[in-house]
Formats: structure tokens, C-alpha cells, sequence
């Protein structure tokens, strides 16, 4: 790796801290297009909090880049099943995301049980599940099982989608 | 009296057969997410959230506290025999307590932690129900002016107090407020941050917040770093206690309810500190010093005590004032908004069923909880071995479930990624999440205050400091913030005198600084220094 690119690596919290201030400068903008229709009984208006949260949020940038670029450097968070000290193992990771995403997709498409069954059956197999067949079954019996719960315990009607008439 | 009467009126309510079903299922629910690592009492309120909107709110809040007072009791049975505190509130209860069972004393110290947290959170309940009602009462009495100040205080010392960096605390509470900014303005009308979308006009729902943060961000951070090993449990049969471990474990419980209770109650007390503070007591009150490190039952009874009668004080402004000050109370408080109930000192007063069946239900649950986790302690530890993509699989799915749920829109589920997204980098950049969810629920609130208080001074900056209340509150607030570099002055100008005093203060100052590993703080280095050496000197005594 170039040594831009490593410096940058050991450096990727700036990139939270870029987040932050473009919160903060959004924050900042959307609050200057307010207008203020009632001056008289609402002294305060509705600009004045965003303006103290957008600066807040800005500051902290500052400040957080600064502290990153002295040297100081985040603790991650630990817990029980975490290896801590492991870099983030992103074949896991990227993985879980694209089978949200396809359920976002999917799921007023397609409905619940089919949507919600891909959800689960692909998450355990990016963390690591091989048992196909019985991930599978535990897949379908939880997607079903919720939607008839939710329809018969709660009264909310989860999309049935393609299955609609079937279940 | 008027209080027993109100409690007994609430023991009515709790002990109907539904409600007292609720109390059961929270209490098992609540151990079985204490034993499952990942997942912990503020992500399994937040993902039942959705499920409860068809409930009564007394049996959801009966519920709801069965889970926070049995993740306590099932998190202690993990850090004793597997020596993976799950919280920084075990942490200390993992040092004596996973020695003792490797000494084969596991039994004990299931036994001396389950019935210390029963002792200590009984003691700790009727200290909420007669601390609260009086709280009350002088709360009502407060104008916005003071109100607004006090809600400062819990986000300021949520904040600056708690977490190894103030820094990134700030930095997690503006992106909180800026959350609850989302929305219309309520006086004007206008839409703040919503970008033309009208999905966006009613507010982020904080169901989907909650969940997003505490449960998406939560999985996706583990399986990011999800241990390829397997740690060993030690086996344990069923708790017990002989007739010494009763007579070194009282002593401690008590000492350690006294020391949980005030420090939950704060805001920002927290159980960390307390835990450790029982911790440091009992290993300097024992006639047994040289067993701490190596498995001193002292060590458990007291901090489990300390970690559940914090979890009573946490209660208590969360009930009389409507401020969380950790992160299960403001998942509790977001449960009582999303079924329609304001929090705040007024709520003794609308909702006097709800609040004393709940106060009431904790007694049972209580109770509940030892019953079941004393004879069931060697079943539930058998939960360990759930394969663990399932776990976190799950995690996800009824995430994603739930926050569908609440308003059958596919955009909540985009919302839920992103914020999901931002709960994963604010675990990897070591961004506490506790101040930004209690910057979105306190947030609003506060500049709801803030106008109200300048309205009635005519817009009058000075109306904000027209009760005495708040004057003092401000001065609270200044004193938190300016803390470091007034110990640092203060340090320079009395060496003499802060040495002596150092030794005292130093452990209540410097605990929540204790990640930082700084090199300045001298107790919490001196735990870890026990606890590498432990086996070592374990081996010239007990082998």
C-alpha cells in the first residue's frame, strides 16, 4: 500500500469526524431557511436550537479531528462474543447488508414470508451457518410463524405479497 | 400511609392473572437475554417496542421491568461461569465471581449474586416507592425555567461524566439532538431537516431509532468480530450457600445496595461506579483480604448488590421526573411515549394505576427472579450453547420486523439501515450511544421548555434563571463541566492536601475514565493487576 493510503487507514476515524461536521453544516443551512412567523409570542423562534446543535456538531468535527491528528485514536467498543483486536471482517459484514437491502426491496414486492425468509436464511449464512437444510426449515417456520402471529396475536397485517390467497 | 396504600392498590392491579403472566414472561425473557451474549436489556425493550402496541401499558411496562431487573440476574450467571461481562456493571462481579467457580465454588457465587441482587433490588423497590412520590412533589413544584435546567444537567452529565471521552460524547449528543430536530416544529409548523419528504415530516420514529442503534448497529458490530473460539463454561450444578457464605455475603449486600441506590438515582451515577466502590469497601473491610483476587465471595455479593439497587434508583427519576439516565430507562421511556403516556413529575398523578402496578410488579418480579434462577441456574447456562449465527441472525430479523411494524413502510427499514450504519461506526470509533439516544428523547423536550420559559419572560434571557432551582442546577452543570480543570488547578494549588484526599476521591473521579487507560488512574490499574496475577498466587494457595 502507498504510504497516503496507510496513513489514511490508521486515520479512518476522520472520516466519522468528516460525518459530523457535514451533519452539522446541514443542520446549520436547513435551519437559516426557517422563517420566523411569530416574533412576538415565540421570542425564540424555531432557529435558535438548530443553530446551537448545528455549531455543536461543528466544533465537535473540529475538535475530533484535531485530537485524531495529535494521535488520539477511538477505543471500540467490546463485548462478549467480540474479538477484540480483529480487524472488521467485512465478508461478514457486506454481506448482511446486501440481504437488507433485498429485503427492503422485496418486501412490499414479494411479502413477508418470502422477503423475511431470505432475510434470515441469508444472514446465517454470512455469519457462518452451513447446515443448509435445517437453516432453511428455521427460516420458513419463523417467517411464517411471525406473520400469523403478528396477523393473529397483534392484528397487524404484514404484506402477504406473491402468497397473498395462500396464507 | 397514603404511599402503602397506593403500593397495595398496585399490588391488586400487578397480581391479575394477565398481568402477573406479563411479570413471568419479562422475568424469563429478561435471564434468558442476560445469559445470551450481544444482546442486553435496552436492545430486547427496543425490539419488543412494535409487539406492545397492542398491549395495556401497565402489563407492557410489567413487562418491561421483569427484562431489566432479569437481564441483571442472567448477566451475572455469564460473567461468573464464563468470565465474559457483558456490561461494564459485571465487570467486577467477573473478577471474584469466575475465580470462585474455577475454584469450584460456582455454586456459591450463583447463589451469593442471585439472592444479593433479590435483597438488594427488594430494598432497592421500597426505596423507589418512598423516595418517588416525595421527589414528586417537589418536582410539581418547579417552573419551566427550573425543568429545562434539570434536563440540561441529565444530558450534560450523561455526557461529560460517563464514557472515556468527553469529546466523543458531545459528539454522540449532537447527532442525538440533531435526530430529534427531524420533524416539524411544533409552534411554528415549519419542517426542520426534512428535505421536501413528506415520510420525513412527522419525525424520525423513535421505535425505528432505538432499534436502529441498540439492535442493528449492536449485530452488525459483532459479526464483525464475531470470536472464532468458543470459551469454555464451567460447569455448575445447582446454587447454594453454606452457613459461612451466608455470614461473609450480608454484610456485603447491605453495603452494596447502599452504595447502588444514590449512584442510579444520579444522573450519570450509573452502576459502574458503584460496583466498584462496593468492590474496593469490601476487599478493605474483609477480614480476608488475601482471598480478593483469587475468588472472594465478598467480591460478588457486594457489587451484584450495588448493580441491581442502582438499577432501582435508575427508576426512580425516570418514574418522578421523566429523565433516563441510563440506556434500558430511556428505552422504557420511549415504550411509555409510544403508548401514549407522558413522562414527567405529572405522571404519578395521571397514571397512579400504572405507576404502582409497576413499582408493585418489581417487588414480584423480584421475587420471581430468585425463584427461577436458583434452582435453573445449570438450564440456563445451557442457552450459551445457541449456535450463534442464529442468535445474531435473529437479532436482525426481528429488527427488521419490528420497525416494519410500527407504520408498514418500507422507508422506516431504509431509515433503520442507515442509523443502523451509524450505530456500527459509533461502536467502531468508541462513540457511546447512550448520549445520543437520550439527546433524541430529551432533546425535543428541552426546547419545548426552553420557548415555554422564554415566553413567559417575554423573551427575556434572565427568565431562564428566575427560580432559585435552576440557579443552583446551572451551577451543578458548570461545576460537572469545568471539573477536570478545576481538579487540576486545585491539585496545584494543595498538593499536600490532595494527595491525602486523593486516595478517597480518586476511585469516584476516575472510574468512568477507566477505559482510557491514561496511565493516571491508580484503583482501576490496580483490579487489572490483581486479576493477572490472580492465578499465579491462586496456585501457591489453593493447588
Amino acid at each position: 500500500m502507498k504510504p497516503v493510503a496507510v496513513w489514511l487507514k490508521d486515520r479512518s476515524e476522520l472520516g466519522f469526524a468528516a460525518l459530523l461536521g457535514a451533519v452539522g453544516a446541514m443542520v446549520l443551512v436547513d435551519a437559516a431557511g426557517l422563517n420566523v412567523p411569530y416574533q412576538q409570542s415565540d421570542g425564540l423562534g424555531p432557529k435558535t436550537v438548530p443553530y446551537i446543535v448545528g455549531t455543536l456538531l461543528l466544533v465537535c468535527a473540529v475538535l475530533l479531528a484535531v485530537n485524531i491528528l495529535r494521535g488520539g485514536a477511538a477505543e471500540p467498543e467490546d463485548g462478549e462474543d467480540i474479538e477484540i483486536g480483529t480487524p472488521i471482517d467485512w465478508k461478514v459484514v457486506v454481506p448482511l447488508v446486501l440481504v437488507f437491502i433485498l429485503n427492503i426491496l422485496f418486501i412490499d414486492l414479494v411479502g413477508w414470508p418470502i422477503s423475511g425468509t431470505i432475510l434470515f436464511w441469508g444472514s446465517v449464512l454470512a455469519l457462518g451457518g452451513r447446515n443448509y437444510i435445517r437453516d432453511g426449515l428455521i427460516s420458513v417456520a419463523l417467517a411464517v410463524g411471525t406473520f400469523y402471529g403478528f396477523y393473529l396475536g397483534l392484528g397487524i397485517h404484514l404484506p402477504a405479497g406473491l402468497l397473498k390467497g395462500v396464507l | 400511609m397514603e404511599t402503602f396504600n397506593l403500593l397495595m392498590q398496585g399490588f391488586a392491579t400487578a397480581v391479575t392473572p394477565v398481568n402477573l403472566l406479563f411479570a413471568v414472561v419479562g422475568v424469563l425473557l429478561g435471564t434468558a437475554i442476560g445469559v445470551l451474549p450481544g444482546i442486553g436489556p435496552a436492545m430486547a425493550i427496543a425490539l419488543l417496542l412494535p409487539v406492545t402496541y397492542g398491549l395495556e401499558p401497565t402489563s407492557a411496562m410489567i413487562m418491561f421491568a421483569g427484562i431489566y431487573y432479569g437481564g441483571m440476574f442472567g448477566g451475572s450467571t455469564t460473567s461468573i461461569l464464563l468470565n465474559t461481562p457483558g456490561e461494564s456493571a459485571t465487570v467486577i462481579t467477573a473478577i471474584e465471581g469466575h475465580k470462585m467457580a474455577k475454584a469450584g465454588r460456582a455454586a456459591q457465587a450463583l447463589a451469593t449474586a442471585a439472592i444479593g441482587s433479590f435483597v438488594a433490588g427488594t430494598i432497592g423497590t421500597a426505596l423507589l416507592a418512598t423516595i418517588a412520590p416525595w421527589v414528586v412533589q417537589f418536582a410539581v413544584s418547579l417552573g419551566n425555567p427550573s425543568y429545562l435546567a434539570i434536563m440540561l444537567l441529565a444530558l450534560v452529565a450523561v455526557t461529560a461524566v460517563l464514557g472515556s471521552s468527553k469529546l466523543r460524547g458531545f459528539a454522540a449528543l449532537g447527532l442525538g439532538l440533531a435526530i430529534g430536530l427531524v420533524g416539524l416544529d411544533p409552534v411554528s409548523g415549519q419542517g426542520r431537516l426534512v428535505f421536501g419528504q413528506p415520510l420525513l415530516a412527522d419525525g424520525l420514529d423513535i421505535v425505528v431509532v432505538a432499534v436502529a442503534i441498540f439492535a442493528i448497529g449492536e449485530a452488525l458490530w459483532i459479526a464483525a468480530h464475531l470470536r472464532k473460539t468458543r470459551s469454555q463454561t464451567i460447569p455448575v450444578g445447582r446454587p447454594w450457600m453454606g452457613k459461612s457464605d451466608w455470614k461473609r455475603s450480608w454484610k456485603p449486600w447491605l453495603r452494596g445496595t447502599a452504595y447502588g441506590f444514590p449512584f442510579g438515582a444520579l444522573p450519570a451515577g450509573g452502576a459502574e461506579i458503584p460496583t466498584f466502590l462496593s468492590y474496593i469497601t469490601e476487599k478493605k473491610l474483609s477480614k480476608h483480604p488475601e482471598e480478593f483476587g483469587h475468588g472472594a465471595i465478598e467480591g460478588v455479593a457486594g457489587p451484584e448488590a450495588a448493580n441491581n439497587a442502582s438499577a432501582a434508583g435508575t427508576l426512580t427519576p425516570m418514574l418522578a421526573l421523566g429523565l433516563p439516565t441510563n440506556a434500558t430507562a430511556a428505552v422504557m421511556l420511549l415504550a411509555l411515549m409510544q403508548l401514549g403516556v407522558q413522562p414527567g413529575p405529572l405522571l404519578f398523578e395521571e397514571e397512579p394505576k400504572l405507576v404502582w402496578a409497576l413499582i408493585a410488579s418489581l417487588f414480584i418480579g423480584n421475587a420471581l427472579l430468585l425463584l427461577v434462577n436458583l434452582p435453573m441456574a445449570p438450564l440456563w447456562a445451557k442457552l450459551l450453547q445457541l449456535p450463534r449465527q442464529y442468535l445474531y441472525a435473529g437479532i436482525l430479523f426481528f429488527a427488521t420486523l419490528g420497525a416494519y411494524a410500527v407504520n408498514l413502510q418500507a422507508f422506516d427499514l431504509v431509515l433503520l439501515l442507515v442509523l443502523g450504519t451509524l450505530g456500527f461506526a459509533m461502536r467502531r470509533f468508541g462513540i457511546p450511544v447512550l448520549p445520543l439516544i437520550i439527546g433524541v428523547i430529551l432533546g425535543p423536550r428541552a426546547e419545548e421548555e426552553l420557548r415555554k420559559s422564554l415566553q413567559l419572560s417575554g423573551g427575556d434571557p434572565a427568565g431562564l434563571f428566575s427560580e432559585p432551582i435552576a440557579v443552583v442546577v446551572y451551577a451543578i452543570i458548570a461545576l460537572v463541566l469545568l471539573w477536570p480543570l478545576l481538579a487540576k488547578v486545585l491539585r496545584r494549588l494543595f498538593p499536600k492536601a490532595a494527595a491525602e484526599v486523593g486516595e478517597l476521591v480518586e476511585p469516584v473521579v476516575v472510574v468512568p475514565e477507566a477505559g482510557t487507560g491514561t496511565g493516571e488512574n491508580e484503583e482501576p490499574a490496580e483490579v487489572q493487576v490483581m486479576d493477572i496475577h490472580g492465578p499465579r498466587h491462586g496456585g501457591k494457595t489453593r493447588r
